[in-house]
C-alpha cells in the first residue's frame, strides 16, 4: 500500500507522509458508520436496544454513542500506529471514508432505517 | 424561566449555536492555511490562534452533544406517572399523544439524537489533521479535500440537529425545575 513516489515535501524538504491523516480520516468514517449501524440495530431489535442502555435516563442512545466513539478512537489508535511514517493511496482511503460516513448518515435517517426494516 | 429551559437554551443556543457559528471561521482559516505558500506565509502566531480556535470549536461540539444526551434528553424522554393528563413536562409523550405532532419525535428527534454526534467526531478529525499538518496540508490535495468534505458533513449534521432541536422545542418545550426570574417586568 506504500507509495513514496507521490510523497510531498515539507518546509524543510523532508518527506511529509500522509499516514497520520489517513488514519484519522478513515477512523472518523468508521466511527460514523458504526454509530449509524448501532442506532439502526437498536431501532430494529429490542434485545439490542436493551443491551445498549448504558445509562438508564438516556436509554439506548447512551450505548449507541459510547460504542461508536470507542470504535472510532480504537480504530484511530490502531491505524495511526500501523500507518505512522507511511504514505498511503489517499484517493482510495478517502472514498472508503466517504462511503462509511454516507452509510452512517443513511442508517440514522429514520425513513431509510424503516425501509430496511420493511416497515 | 425554569431551570430545565435554561439548561436547554445553554445546550442549543450556547454550545450548539456557537459551534455552528464557528464553522465559517474554521472553513475560512482552513482555506487560508491550505493556500499559503509555506510557514513564512503563515506565521506561528496565526497557527497558534488557529489551533486554539479549532480546539475551542471541538470542545463546544462535544459539550453540545454530551449536555444534550445526558442532561436535556433524559428530561425530554421522561415517562409521566400513570393517569397524568397534563404532559407539559413530558415533551416526548406530549408529541406522541397527537398524530399531528408525533412526527416531530418519530422523525425529528429520532434523527437528531444520532446524527448530531457526527459533527464533533468529524470536527475532531478535521482539527487534528489541520493542527498536525499545518501549512504542509497545502501539499496534500487529497487529504485537504477529505478534510473539507468531513468539515462540510459536520456542518450539515450540526445544522440538521440544531434546526430540528429548535423546532421540536418549539412544539414541546422541555420544562420543569425551579423557576428563575432573569428579567423583571417594567412599572
Amino acid at each position: 500500500m506504500n507509495d513514496r513516489r507521490a510523497e510531498p515535501e515539507g518546509p524543510s524538504g523532508a518527506a511529509v507522509p500522509n499516514g497520520a491523516a489517513a488514519a484519522a480520516i478513515l477512523s472518523a468514517g468508521a466511527g460514523c458508520f458504526f454509530l449509524g449501524l448501532f442506532a439502526w440495530l437498536g431501532d430494529a431489535f429490542h434485545a439490542v436496544a436493551r443491551f445498549l442502555v448504558f445509562y438508564g435516563p438516556t436509554g439506548p442512545l447512551s450505548g449507541v454513542t459510547t460504542t461508536g466513539i470507542l470504535i472510532w478512537l480504537a480504530s484511530w489508535g490502531i491505524l495511526a500506529k500501523l500507518w505512522r511514517g507511511k504514505s498511503l493511496p489517499m484517493g482510495i482511503i478517502s472514498v472508503v471514508a466517504f462511503m462509511l460516513l454516507g452509510m452512517g448518515v443513511l442508517l440514522t435517517f429514520p425513513p431509510f432505517g424503516d425501509l430496511l426494516q420493511g416497515k | 424561566m425554569t431551570f430545565r429551559e435554561l439548561v436547554t437554551a445553554l445546550h442549543g443556543m450556547g454550545f450548539g449555536a456557537f459551534f455552528l457559528l464557528a464553522f465559517s471561521g474554521a472553513l475560512f482559516e482552513l482555506h487560508r492555511v491550505c493556500t499559503s505558500k509555506g510557514p513564512s506565509d503563515t506565521c506561528k502566531g496565526d497557527l497558534r490562534l488557529l489551533r486554539a480556535y479549532l480546539i475551542a470549536m471541538c470542545v463546544l461540539g462535544w459539550c453540545a452533544v454530551l449536555s444534550g444526551a445526558y442532561i436535556v434528553y433524559p428530561w425530554y424522554r421522561a415517562h409521566p406517572p400513570a393517569g397524568l393528563a397534563d404532559l407539559a413536562e413530558y415533551s416526548q409523550r406530549k408529541l406522541l399523544s397527537s398524530p399531528a405532532t408525533s412526527g416531530w419525535h418519530r422523525f425529528g428527534m429520532e434523527w437528531k439524537e444520532y446524527v448530531a454526534w457526527f459533527a464533533p467526531i468529524a470536527m475532531t478529525m478535521v482539527a487534528y489533521v489541520i493542527i498536525h499538518y499545518g501549512p504542509d496540508l497545502a501539499k496534500h490535495r487529497r487529504v485537504r479535500n477529505a478534510v473539507f468534505v468531513f468539515a462540510a458533513a459536520a456542518f450539515l449534521a450540526a445544522g440538521v440537529a440544531g434546526v430540528l432541536g429548535a423546532l421540536i422545542n418549539k412544539n414541546a418545550p422541555v420544562q420543569g425545575g425551579a423557576t428563575m426570574i432573569l428579567m423583571g417586568g417594567t412599572k
